[in-house]
Protein backbone atom coordinates (compact mmCIF):
# COMPACT_ATOMS: atom_id res chain seq x y z
CA UNK A 1 0.00 0.00 0.00
CA UNK A 2 1.38 3.42 -1.14
CA UNK A 3 1.33 6.72 1.04
CA UNK A 4 -1.06 8.42 -1.20
CA UNK A 5 -3.81 5.28 -0.52
CA UNK A 6 -2.97 5.35 3.35
CA UNK A 7 -3.47 8.69 3.79
CA UNK A 8 -6.50 8.44 1.94
CA UNK A 9 -7.81 5.78 4.34
CA UNK A 10 -7.33 8.26 7.17
CA UNK A 11 -9.27 10.69 5.54
CA UNK A 12 -12.15 8.49 5.37
CA UNK A 13 -11.99 7.62 8.95
CA UNK A 14 -15.67 9.31 10.07
CA UNK A 15 -15.13 12.66 12.24
CA UNK A 16 -14.76 12.36 15.79
CA UNK A 17 -13.86 14.73 18.44
CA UNK A 18 -10.72 13.17 19.14
CA UNK A 19 -9.41 13.54 16.05
CA UNK A 20 -7.34 17.21 15.72
CA UNK A 21 -9.43 19.53 13.83
CA UNK A 22 -8.80 20.21 10.53
CA UNK A 23 -9.35 23.28 8.82
CA UNK A 24 -11.67 22.28 6.16
CA UNK A 25 -13.24 18.26 6.44
CA UNK A 26 -15.63 17.09 3.65
CA UNK A 27 -17.18 13.37 4.98
CA UNK A 28 -19.60 11.44 2.59
CA UNK A 29 -20.65 14.58 0.59
CA UNK A 30 -23.23 13.63 -2.12
CA UNK A 31 -25.29 15.46 -4.56
CA UNK A 32 -27.35 14.31 -7.42
CA UNK A 33 -28.70 16.58 -10.22
CA UNK A 34 -31.39 14.62 -11.62
CA UNK A 35 -30.31 11.52 -12.85
CA UNK A 36 -26.27 12.51 -12.69
CA UNK A 37 -24.91 11.45 -9.32
CA UNK A 38 -21.94 14.40 -9.30
CA UNK A 39 -20.45 14.09 -5.89
CA UNK A 40 -20.86 10.55 -4.81
CA UNK A 41 -19.39 10.79 -1.34
CA UNK A 42 -16.22 13.02 -1.33
CA UNK A 43 -13.99 12.68 1.39
CA UNK A 44 -11.58 15.17 1.79
CA UNK A 45 -9.22 16.63 4.91
CA UNK A 46 -8.16 20.54 4.34
CA UNK A 47 -4.51 20.96 7.37
CA UNK A 48 -4.52 24.20 8.69
CA UNK A 49 -2.62 26.85 7.22
CA UNK A 50 -1.84 23.90 3.91
CA UNK A 51 -2.03 24.63 0.49
CA UNK A 52 -4.60 22.06 -0.89
CA UNK A 53 -5.08 21.34 -4.97
CA UNK A 54 -7.57 19.07 -6.14
CA UNK A 55 -7.13 18.00 -9.87
CA UNK A 56 -9.74 16.13 -12.32
CA UNK A 57 -11.19 16.19 -15.48
CA UNK A 58 -13.77 18.46 -16.76
CA UNK A 59 -17.16 16.84 -15.50
CA UNK A 60 -15.40 15.24 -12.30
CA UNK A 61 -17.15 17.43 -9.99
CA UNK A 62 -14.66 19.98 -8.56
CA UNK A 63 -17.07 23.46 -9.19
CA UNK A 64 -19.89 21.45 -7.80
CA UNK A 65 -17.73 20.14 -4.77
CA UNK A 66 -16.15 23.66 -4.45
CA UNK A 67 -19.98 25.24 -4.15
CA UNK A 68 -21.02 22.85 -1.78
CA UNK A 69 -18.20 23.90 0.82
CA UNK A 70 -19.12 27.42 0.11
CA UNK A 71 -22.84 27.00 0.78
CA UNK A 72 -24.07 27.95 -2.52
CA UNK A 73 -25.18 24.26 -2.97
CA UNK A 74 -26.43 22.40 -0.63
CA UNK A 75 -25.30 18.67 -0.63
CA UNK A 76 -27.89 15.87 -0.52
CA UNK A 77 -25.59 14.15 2.17
CA UNK A 78 -22.70 14.37 4.55
CA UNK A 79 -21.01 16.81 6.52
CA UNK A 80 -18.67 19.64 5.66
CA UNK A 81 -16.60 20.74 8.99
CA UNK A 82 -15.40 24.19 9.14
CA UNK A 83 -12.67 24.77 11.53
CA UNK A 84 -14.47 22.02 13.64
CA UNK A 85 -18.09 23.53 12.83
CA UNK A 86 -20.72 21.59 10.90
CA UNK A 87 -21.77 23.81 8.19
CA UNK A 88 -24.18 21.66 6.71
CA UNK A 89 -27.78 23.43 7.31
CA UNK A 90 -26.59 26.16 9.49
CA UNK A 91 -28.86 29.22 9.20
CA UNK A 92 -28.81 32.15 6.89
CA UNK A 93 -27.12 34.13 10.20
CA UNK A 94 -24.77 31.73 10.97
CA UNK A 95 -24.04 31.26 7.46
CA UNK A 96 -23.21 34.78 6.48
CA UNK A 97 -21.03 34.86 9.48
CA UNK A 98 -18.75 32.03 8.24
CA UNK A 99 -18.65 33.38 5.09
CA UNK A 100 -15.95 35.97 6.20
CA UNK A 101 -13.65 33.49 7.13
CA UNK A 102 -13.96 32.81 3.15
CA UNK A 103 -11.95 34.38 0.56
CA UNK A 104 -12.81 33.14 -3.29
CA UNK A 105 -11.19 33.96 -6.64
CA UNK A 106 -13.91 32.65 -9.28
CA UNK A 107 -12.51 31.20 -12.31
CA UNK A 108 -13.81 34.08 -14.53
CA UNK A 109 -13.22 36.94 -12.48
CA UNK A 110 -17.06 37.67 -11.38
CA UNK A 111 -15.97 41.09 -10.91
CA UNK A 112 -19.44 43.43 -10.21
CA UNK A 113 -19.41 45.43 -14.18
CA UNK A 114 -21.31 48.38 -12.21
CA UNK A 115 -18.34 49.45 -9.86
CA UNK A 116 -14.78 50.55 -9.63
CA UNK A 117 -12.52 48.71 -9.58
CA UNK A 118 -11.31 49.46 -6.22
CA UNK A 119 -15.20 49.54 -5.20
CA UNK A 120 -14.94 45.86 -6.36
CA UNK A 121 -12.12 45.07 -3.93
CA UNK A 122 -13.30 46.93 -1.27
CA UNK A 123 -16.77 45.45 -1.41
CA UNK A 124 -16.46 42.83 0.89
CA UNK A 125 -15.57 45.62 3.31
CA UNK A 126 -18.38 48.13 2.93
CA UNK A 127 -21.45 46.15 2.50
CA UNK A 128 -20.45 42.64 4.16
CA UNK A 129 -18.24 44.25 6.91
CA UNK A 130 -20.06 47.88 7.10
CA UNK A 131 -16.46 49.43 6.83
CA UNK A 132 -16.13 53.64 6.04
CA UNK A 133 -15.81 53.61 2.38
CA UNK A 134 -12.85 56.30 3.02
CA UNK A 135 -10.79 53.40 5.29
CA UNK A 136 -12.37 50.79 2.47
CA UNK A 137 -10.74 53.39 0.18
CA UNK A 138 -7.12 52.67 1.64
CA UNK A 139 -7.50 49.25 2.60
CA UNK A 140 -8.52 48.35 -1.10
CA UNK A 141 -5.32 50.56 -2.83
CA UNK A 142 -2.88 48.42 -0.47
CA UNK A 143 -4.53 44.93 -1.78
CA UNK A 144 -4.02 46.39 -5.55
CA UNK A 145 -0.30 47.23 -4.60
CA UNK A 146 -0.32 43.81 -3.25
CA UNK A 147 -1.02 42.09 -6.33
CA UNK A 148 1.33 44.74 -8.40
CA UNK A 149 -1.45 47.02 -9.49
CA UNK A 150 -1.16 50.51 -9.60
CA UNK A 151 -3.64 53.23 -8.15
CA UNK A 152 -4.14 54.30 -11.32
CA UNK A 153 -6.07 51.35 -12.11
CA UNK A 154 -8.47 52.02 -8.97
CA UNK A 155 -10.81 53.96 -10.79
CA UNK A 156 -11.50 52.03 -13.90
CA UNK A 157 -14.01 49.83 -14.34
CA UNK A 158 -13.57 45.97 -14.84
CA UNK A 159 -14.35 46.65 -18.44
CA UNK A 160 -11.13 48.59 -19.11
CA UNK A 161 -8.79 45.87 -17.86
CA UNK A 162 -7.18 43.33 -19.83
CA UNK A 163 -8.23 39.42 -18.65
CA UNK A 164 -4.64 38.97 -16.83
CA UNK A 165 -5.41 42.32 -14.99
CA UNK A 166 -9.01 41.60 -13.89
CA UNK A 167 -7.62 37.92 -12.71
CA UNK A 168 -4.91 40.32 -10.24
CA UNK A 169 -8.23 42.18 -9.32
CA UNK A 170 -10.20 39.41 -8.30
CA UNK A 171 -7.50 38.11 -6.30
CA UNK A 172 -6.94 41.22 -4.62
CA UNK A 173 -11.08 41.15 -4.03
CA UNK A 174 -10.41 37.59 -2.63
CA UNK A 175 -7.79 38.44 0.09
CA UNK A 176 -9.34 41.92 1.52
CA UNK A 177 -11.24 40.92 3.75
CA UNK A 178 -8.27 39.04 5.24
CA UNK A 179 -9.84 35.26 5.32
CA UNK A 180 -8.45 32.47 6.96
CA UNK A 181 -9.43 29.82 3.94
CA UNK A 182 -8.94 30.98 0.39
CA UNK A 183 -10.92 29.14 -2.40
CA UNK A 184 -9.50 29.23 -6.07
CA UNK A 185 -11.71 28.40 -8.89
CA UNK A 186 -9.07 27.29 -11.96
CA UNK A 187 -6.89 29.85 -11.13
CA UNK A 188 -4.99 30.37 -14.42
CA UNK A 189 -7.97 29.43 -17.33
CA UNK A 190 -7.88 31.43 -20.36
CA UNK A 191 -4.63 33.16 -19.30
CA UNK A 192 -1.40 32.82 -21.00
CA UNK A 193 1.92 31.16 -19.43
CA UNK A 194 3.39 34.33 -18.51
CA UNK A 195 0.20 35.54 -16.60
CA UNK A 196 -0.37 32.33 -15.37
CA UNK A 197 3.12 31.78 -13.77
CA UNK A 198 2.50 35.81 -12.32
CA UNK A 199 -0.94 34.48 -10.76
CA UNK A 200 0.65 31.86 -9.29
CA UNK A 201 3.42 33.22 -7.74
CA UNK A 202 0.83 35.54 -6.52
CA UNK A 203 -1.21 33.05 -4.79
CA UNK A 204 1.85 31.05 -3.56
CA UNK A 205 2.88 34.45 -1.80
CA UNK A 206 -0.57 36.01 -0.48
CA UNK A 207 -1.26 32.62 0.46
CA UNK A 208 2.38 32.00 2.62
CA UNK A 209 2.08 36.10 3.44
CA UNK A 210 -1.38 35.79 5.25
CA UNK A 211 -1.03 32.33 6.79
CA UNK A 212 -4.12 31.20 4.80
CA UNK A 213 -5.80 27.91 4.54
CA UNK A 214 -5.86 27.40 0.78
CA UNK A 215 -7.92 25.07 -1.53
CA UNK A 216 -7.45 25.64 -5.59
CA UNK A 217 -8.88 23.27 -8.16
CA UNK A 218 -7.63 23.42 -11.15
CA UNK A 219 -6.67 20.86 -14.29
CA UNK A 220 -3.49 22.88 -15.26
CA UNK A 221 -0.78 21.22 -13.96
CA UNK A 222 2.17 23.80 -13.53
CA UNK A 223 -0.97 25.50 -11.37
CA UNK A 224 -0.67 22.57 -9.40
CA UNK A 225 3.45 22.31 -8.34
CA UNK A 226 3.33 25.95 -7.86
CA UNK A 227 0.98 26.09 -5.49
CA UNK A 228 0.41 23.09 -3.93
CA UNK A 229 1.23 21.19 -0.33
CA UNK A 230 -0.75 18.55 -1.15
CA UNK A 231 -2.56 17.09 -4.21
CA UNK A 232 -6.05 15.22 -4.18
CA UNK A 233 -7.54 14.18 -7.69
CA UNK A 234 -11.22 13.99 -7.60
CA UNK A 235 -12.89 11.57 -10.28
CA UNK A 236 -16.22 10.73 -10.94
CA UNK A 237 -17.44 12.32 -8.12
CA UNK A 238 -14.91 10.92 -5.55
CA UNK A 239 -11.27 11.70 -4.13
CA UNK A 240 -9.16 9.02 -5.15
CA UNK A 241 -5.86 9.83 -4.06
CA UNK A 242 -4.39 12.63 -1.91
CA UNK A 243 -0.74 13.00 -0.85
CA UNK A 244 2.07 15.34 -0.79
CA UNK A 245 2.89 16.97 -4.25
CA UNK A 246 6.26 15.95 -3.79
CA UNK A 247 4.43 12.00 -4.08
CA UNK A 248 2.72 13.25 -7.15
CA UNK A 249 5.00 11.80 -10.02
CA UNK A 250 4.77 8.53 -7.68
CA UNK A 251 1.11 8.48 -6.90
CA UNK A 252 1.05 4.42 -7.99
CA UNK A 253 -2.29 5.35 -8.88
CA UNK A 254 -2.76 4.69 -12.53
CA UNK A 255 -5.61 7.29 -13.27
CA UNK A 256 -3.57 10.08 -11.50
CA UNK A 257 -0.66 8.96 -13.68
CA UNK A 258 -2.75 9.15 -16.92
CA UNK A 259 -4.35 12.54 -15.95
CA UNK A 260 -0.69 13.92 -14.57
CA UNK A 261 1.05 13.00 -17.85
CA UNK A 262 -1.94 14.21 -20.35
CA UNK A 263 -2.25 10.57 -22.27
CA UNK A 264 -4.80 9.68 -24.36
CA UNK A 265 -4.92 5.89 -23.38
CA UNK A 266 -5.56 4.65 -19.76
CA UNK A 267 -7.81 3.95 -17.95
CA UNK A 268 -9.79 7.22 -17.84
CA UNK A 269 -9.99 7.37 -21.79
CA UNK A 270 -11.41 3.20 -21.00
CA UNK A 271 -13.75 3.89 -18.78
CA UNK A 272 -15.12 7.42 -21.17
CA UNK A 273 -15.71 4.51 -24.06
CA UNK A 274 -17.54 2.39 -21.37
CA UNK A 275 -19.85 5.36 -20.77
CA UNK A 276 -19.94 5.93 -24.42
CA UNK A 277 -18.82 9.41 -23.72
CA UNK A 278 -16.17 8.92 -26.57
CA UNK B 1 -49.30 -0.04 -61.67
CA UNK B 2 -46.49 -1.86 -59.95
CA UNK B 3 -45.81 1.46 -57.72
CA UNK B 4 -49.63 1.60 -57.04
CA UNK B 5 -50.04 -1.84 -55.88
CA UNK B 6 -46.60 -0.98 -54.10
CA UNK B 7 -47.97 2.41 -52.63
CA UNK B 8 -50.83 0.59 -50.99
CA UNK B 9 -49.17 -2.25 -49.54
CA UNK B 10 -47.34 0.63 -47.62
CA UNK B 11 -50.20 1.82 -46.59
CA UNK B 12 -51.35 -1.54 -45.11
CA UNK B 13 -48.20 -1.86 -43.85
CA UNK B 14 -48.23 1.14 -41.56
CA UNK B 15 -51.90 0.59 -40.43
CA UNK B 16 -50.44 -1.08 -37.54
CA UNK B 17 -48.37 1.68 -36.46
CA UNK B 18 -51.17 4.42 -36.92
CA UNK B 19 -53.56 2.23 -34.65
CA UNK B 20 -50.81 2.01 -32.04
CA UNK B 21 -50.59 5.64 -32.36
CA UNK B 22 -54.16 6.36 -32.10
CA UNK B 23 -54.39 4.41 -28.53
CA UNK B 24 -50.78 5.60 -27.29
CA UNK B 25 -51.52 8.85 -27.88
CA UNK B 26 -54.33 10.02 -25.24
CA UNK B 27 -51.72 8.71 -23.09
CA UNK B 28 -48.69 11.07 -24.43
CA UNK B 29 -51.43 14.05 -24.69
CA UNK B 30 -52.16 13.36 -21.01
CA UNK B 31 -48.77 13.00 -20.16
CA UNK B 32 -47.75 16.67 -21.82
CA UNK B 33 -50.74 18.01 -20.25
CA UNK B 34 -49.99 16.73 -16.82
CA UNK B 35 -46.28 17.67 -17.21
CA UNK B 36 -47.45 21.24 -18.14
CA UNK B 37 -49.12 21.62 -14.61
CA UNK B 38 -46.90 19.93 -12.60
CA UNK B 39 -44.18 22.99 -14.55
CA UNK B 40 -46.68 25.61 -13.40
CA UNK B 41 -47.47 25.16 -10.15
CA UNK B 42 -43.97 24.36 -8.96
CA UNK B 43 -42.16 27.50 -10.78
CA UNK B 44 -45.39 29.11 -8.76
CA UNK B 45 -44.24 27.90 -5.65
CA UNK B 46 -40.75 28.70 -6.64
CA UNK B 47 -42.39 32.55 -7.62
CA UNK B 48 -44.65 32.70 -3.67
CA UNK B 49 -41.55 31.38 -1.95
CA UNK B 50 -38.87 34.10 -4.32
CA UNK B 51 -41.57 36.70 -3.47
CA UNK B 52 -41.99 35.76 0.68
CA UNK B 53 -37.71 35.93 0.77
CA UNK B 54 -37.62 39.17 -0.80
CA UNK B 55 -39.92 40.84 1.34
CA UNK B 56 -38.75 39.08 4.51
CA UNK B 57 -35.28 40.03 3.48
CA UNK B 58 -36.04 43.42 1.94
CA UNK B 59 -37.35 44.41 5.58
CA UNK B 60 -34.22 43.74 7.69
CA UNK B 61 -31.10 45.80 8.14
CA UNK B 62 -28.65 46.46 6.40
CA UNK B 63 -30.43 48.82 3.80
CA UNK B 64 -28.43 49.32 0.91
CA UNK B 65 -29.27 53.06 0.14
CA UNK B 66 -26.67 54.07 -2.67
CA UNK B 67 -28.78 50.81 -4.69
CA UNK B 68 -32.18 52.29 -4.06
CA UNK B 69 -30.66 56.12 -5.55
CA UNK B 70 -29.59 54.25 -8.39
CA UNK B 71 -32.65 52.09 -9.16
CA UNK B 72 -34.96 55.45 -8.11
CA UNK B 73 -32.83 56.86 -11.21
CA UNK B 74 -32.70 53.57 -13.31
CA UNK B 75 -36.40 52.40 -12.83
CA UNK B 76 -38.31 56.36 -12.40
CA UNK B 77 -35.80 58.74 -14.24
CA UNK B 78 -35.15 57.06 -16.98
CA UNK B 79 -38.86 55.88 -17.63
CA UNK B 80 -40.20 59.72 -17.74
CA UNK B 81 -39.95 60.38 -21.40
CA UNK B 82 -41.15 56.46 -21.94
CA UNK B 83 -44.02 56.99 -19.83
CA UNK B 84 -44.73 60.86 -20.85
CA UNK B 85 -44.63 60.18 -24.71
CA UNK B 86 -47.21 57.63 -24.31
CA UNK B 87 -49.61 59.26 -21.93
CA UNK B 88 -49.50 62.61 -24.00
CA UNK B 89 -50.58 60.52 -27.36
CA UNK B 90 -52.92 58.41 -25.45
CA UNK B 91 -54.60 61.60 -24.40
CA UNK B 92 -54.44 63.23 -28.02
CA UNK B 93 -56.00 60.46 -29.22
CA UNK B 94 -58.74 59.35 -26.90
CA UNK B 95 -59.92 62.94 -27.03
CA UNK B 96 -59.92 62.59 -30.91
CA UNK B 97 -62.07 59.22 -30.93
CA UNK B 98 -64.33 60.76 -28.34
CA UNK B 99 -64.70 63.25 -30.14
CA UNK B 100 -65.83 61.39 -33.73
CA UNK B 101 -67.87 58.93 -31.68
CA UNK B 102 -69.45 61.87 -29.30
CA UNK B 103 -70.93 63.63 -32.07
CA UNK B 104 -73.01 61.39 -33.27
CA UNK B 105 -75.00 61.73 -29.80
CA UNK B 106 -74.18 65.37 -29.22
CA UNK B 107 -72.83 64.50 -26.38
CA UNK B 108 -69.10 66.26 -27.11
CA UNK B 109 -69.38 68.01 -23.28
CA UNK B 110 -68.52 64.51 -22.41
CA UNK B 111 -64.81 64.27 -23.67
CA UNK B 112 -63.21 66.21 -21.14
CA UNK B 113 -64.67 63.66 -18.55
CA UNK B 114 -64.20 60.13 -20.35
CA UNK B 115 -60.69 61.49 -21.44
CA UNK B 116 -59.39 62.28 -17.48
CA UNK B 117 -61.49 59.26 -16.54
CA UNK B 118 -59.66 56.82 -18.86
CA UNK B 119 -56.25 58.35 -18.13
CA UNK B 120 -56.23 58.33 -14.51
CA UNK B 121 -58.22 55.08 -13.68
CA UNK B 122 -57.20 52.88 -16.49
CA UNK B 123 -54.75 53.58 -18.99
CA UNK B 124 -52.27 55.30 -17.40
CA UNK B 125 -51.45 52.79 -15.02
CA UNK B 126 -51.77 49.90 -17.71
CA UNK B 127 -50.03 51.25 -20.50
CA UNK B 128 -47.56 52.84 -18.16
CA UNK B 129 -46.81 49.42 -16.85
CA UNK B 130 -46.61 47.43 -20.02
CA UNK B 131 -43.89 50.31 -20.65
CA UNK B 132 -41.79 49.90 -17.93
CA UNK B 133 -42.23 46.14 -18.04
CA UNK B 134 -40.85 46.44 -21.59
CA UNK B 135 -37.74 48.98 -20.43
CA UNK B 136 -37.48 48.11 -17.31
CA UNK B 137 -38.47 44.29 -16.34
CA UNK B 138 -36.36 43.41 -19.62
CA UNK B 139 -33.26 45.55 -18.31
CA UNK B 140 -33.69 44.20 -14.64
CA UNK B 141 -34.02 40.10 -16.35
CA UNK B 142 -30.63 41.04 -18.43
CA UNK B 143 -28.54 42.53 -15.38
CA UNK B 144 -29.11 40.08 -12.73
CA UNK B 145 -29.20 36.95 -15.70
CA UNK B 146 -25.74 38.01 -16.88
CA UNK B 147 -24.93 38.36 -12.74
CA UNK B 148 -25.80 34.86 -12.48
CA UNK B 149 -24.25 33.60 -15.71
CA UNK B 150 -20.82 35.17 -14.75
CA UNK B 151 -20.63 34.08 -11.30
CA UNK B 152 -21.15 37.68 -9.91
CA UNK B 153 -24.28 36.40 -7.61
CA UNK B 154 -22.14 33.64 -6.17
CA UNK B 155 -19.67 36.11 -5.67
CA UNK B 156 -21.95 38.47 -3.55
CA UNK B 157 -22.60 35.20 -1.20
CA UNK B 158 -19.26 34.22 -0.80
CA UNK B 159 -18.51 38.19 0.25
CA UNK B 160 -21.21 37.75 3.27
CA UNK B 161 -23.77 40.02 1.21
CA UNK B 162 -27.48 38.25 0.49
CA UNK B 163 -28.30 39.04 -3.18
CA UNK B 164 -31.52 39.29 -1.76
CA UNK B 165 -30.64 42.45 -0.05
CA UNK B 166 -28.36 44.13 -2.23
CA UNK B 167 -29.91 42.99 -5.36
CA UNK B 168 -33.47 42.04 -5.29
CA UNK B 169 -34.83 44.42 -2.67
CA UNK B 170 -33.87 47.56 -3.85
CA UNK B 171 -35.20 46.53 -7.36
CA UNK B 172 -38.64 45.63 -6.22
CA UNK B 173 -39.18 48.42 -3.41
CA UNK B 174 -38.27 51.04 -5.72
CA UNK B 175 -40.66 49.61 -8.52
CA UNK B 176 -43.24 49.91 -6.16
CA UNK B 177 -42.64 53.36 -5.14
CA UNK B 178 -41.62 54.54 -8.78
CA UNK B 179 -44.32 53.37 -10.91
CA UNK B 180 -47.19 55.13 -8.81
CA UNK B 181 -44.99 57.80 -8.90
CA UNK B 182 -44.94 57.65 -12.76
CA UNK B 183 -48.24 57.57 -13.12
CA UNK B 184 -49.61 60.35 -11.68
CA UNK B 185 -47.12 62.35 -14.12
CA UNK B 186 -48.59 60.63 -16.74
CA UNK B 187 -52.21 61.31 -15.35
CA UNK B 188 -51.03 65.03 -15.72
CA UNK B 189 -49.16 64.60 -19.07
CA UNK B 190 -52.14 62.63 -20.42
CA UNK B 191 -54.91 64.49 -19.46
CA UNK B 192 -52.98 67.69 -21.00
CA UNK B 193 -52.64 65.56 -24.05
CA UNK B 194 -56.65 65.54 -24.41
CA UNK B 195 -57.36 69.45 -23.39
CA UNK B 196 -54.58 70.15 -26.32
CA UNK B 197 -56.28 68.23 -29.14
CA UNK B 198 -60.02 69.47 -27.49
CA UNK B 199 -58.75 73.11 -27.51
CA UNK B 200 -56.39 73.84 -30.54
CA UNK B 201 -58.01 71.22 -32.66
CA UNK B 202 -61.64 70.51 -32.10
CA UNK B 203 -62.13 73.99 -31.06
CA UNK B 204 -63.22 73.88 -27.28
CA UNK B 205 -63.08 76.36 -24.91
CA UNK B 206 -60.42 76.09 -22.74
CA UNK B 207 -62.50 76.94 -19.35
CA UNK B 208 -65.04 74.95 -19.71
CA UNK B 209 -62.69 71.77 -20.70
CA UNK B 210 -60.47 72.76 -17.64
CA UNK B 211 -64.22 73.18 -15.30
CA UNK B 212 -65.94 70.16 -16.64
CA UNK B 213 -62.37 68.29 -15.99
CA UNK B 214 -62.24 68.92 -12.16
CA UNK B 215 -65.85 68.77 -12.20
CA UNK B 216 -66.00 64.68 -12.95
CA UNK B 217 -62.57 64.06 -11.45
CA UNK B 218 -63.22 62.31 -7.88
CA UNK B 219 -60.14 61.82 -5.88
CA UNK B 220 -61.03 57.64 -5.77
CA UNK B 221 -60.37 57.95 -9.55
CA UNK B 222 -56.46 59.16 -8.76
CA UNK B 223 -56.02 56.87 -5.85
CA UNK B 224 -57.05 53.42 -7.69
CA UNK B 225 -55.19 54.53 -10.54
CA UNK B 226 -52.12 55.15 -8.46
CA UNK B 227 -52.40 52.12 -6.53
CA UNK B 228 -52.80 49.67 -9.28
CA UNK B 229 -49.27 51.30 -10.33
CA UNK B 230 -47.46 50.28 -6.94
CA UNK B 231 -49.09 46.84 -7.88
CA UNK B 232 -47.82 46.77 -11.58
CA UNK B 233 -44.61 48.28 -10.09
CA UNK B 234 -44.10 45.24 -7.90
CA UNK B 235 -44.98 42.65 -10.57
CA UNK B 236 -42.74 44.02 -13.22
CA UNK B 237 -39.37 44.50 -10.86
CA UNK B 238 -40.50 40.87 -9.27
CA UNK B 239 -40.57 39.34 -12.53
CA UNK B 240 -37.39 40.92 -13.58
CA UNK B 241 -35.84 39.91 -10.57
CA UNK B 242 -37.37 36.66 -10.60
CA UNK B 243 -36.54 35.60 -14.40
CA UNK B 244 -33.03 36.81 -13.99
CA UNK B 245 -32.14 35.36 -10.78
CA UNK B 246 -32.86 32.18 -12.22
CA UNK B 247 -31.38 32.19 -15.82
CA UNK B 248 -30.13 29.47 -17.26
CA UNK B 249 -26.71 29.84 -18.57
CA UNK B 250 -24.79 30.99 -21.75
CA UNK B 251 -26.37 34.09 -23.87
CA UNK B 252 -29.77 31.83 -24.50
CA UNK B 253 -30.39 31.50 -20.79
CA UNK B 254 -30.11 35.13 -20.22
CA UNK B 255 -32.41 35.94 -23.55
CA UNK B 256 -35.16 33.33 -22.21
CA UNK B 257 -34.77 34.96 -19.20
CA UNK B 258 -35.60 38.47 -20.28
CA UNK B 259 -38.20 37.37 -23.02
CA UNK B 260 -39.96 35.71 -20.42
CA UNK B 261 -39.45 38.53 -17.52
CA UNK B 262 -41.35 41.08 -20.19
CA UNK B 263 -44.46 38.38 -21.13
CA UNK B 264 -45.13 37.40 -17.46
CA UNK B 265 -45.29 41.00 -16.09
CA UNK B 266 -47.61 42.14 -19.24
CA UNK B 267 -49.99 39.03 -18.59
CA UNK B 268 -50.01 39.45 -15.19
CA UNK B 269 -50.49 43.34 -15.51
CA UNK B 270 -53.77 43.38 -17.42
CA UNK B 271 -55.07 40.12 -15.36
CA UNK B 272 -54.45 41.81 -12.00
CA UNK B 273 -55.93 45.17 -13.36
CA UNK B 274 -59.33 42.88 -13.90
CA UNK B 275 -59.72 42.15 -10.51
CA UNK B 276 -58.24 45.03 -9.02
CA UNK B 277 -60.73 47.19 -11.22
CA UNK B 278 -63.31 44.80 -9.70
CA UNK B 279 -62.48 45.51 -6.38
CA UNK B 280 -62.39 48.96 -6.64
CA UNK B 281 -65.21 49.96 -8.70
CA UNK B 282 -67.77 46.72 -8.72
Amino acid sequence: MNAGTEKLEAINEMPSKSNDNPMLWLYGVKKTFGSNNVLQGINLKLPKSKSLVVIGGSGSGKSVMLKCILGLITPDDGSIFVDGEETVGLSIKKRNQLMHKFGMLFQGGALFDSLKIWENVAFGLIQGQQMARADAYYVAIERLRAVGLGKKVADLYPSELSGGMQKRVSLARAIATDPEIIFFDEPTTGLDPIMADVINDLITETVRDMGATALTITHDMGSVRKVADEVAMIYKGQIIWQDDVQNLDNSGNEYVEQFINGSAEGPITDDARKDGLI
Amino acid sequence: MADTTSGQDDIENTKPSLLARVVTSPIDVCQAIGHTILSFFQMLGRLILFMVETIARGFAPPFYGRQIIRQVIDIGYYSLPVVGMTAVFTGMVLALQSYTGFTRFNAEGAIAGVVVLSITRELAPVLAGLMVAGRVGASIAAEIGTMRVTEQIDALTTLSVSPFKYLIAPRVFTGTIMLPVLVLIGDIIGVFGGYVVSVYTLGFSPNSYISQTWDILETMDVVSGLIKAAAFGFIVTIMGCYHGFNSARGAQGVGAATTNAVVSASILILISNYFLTQIFFS
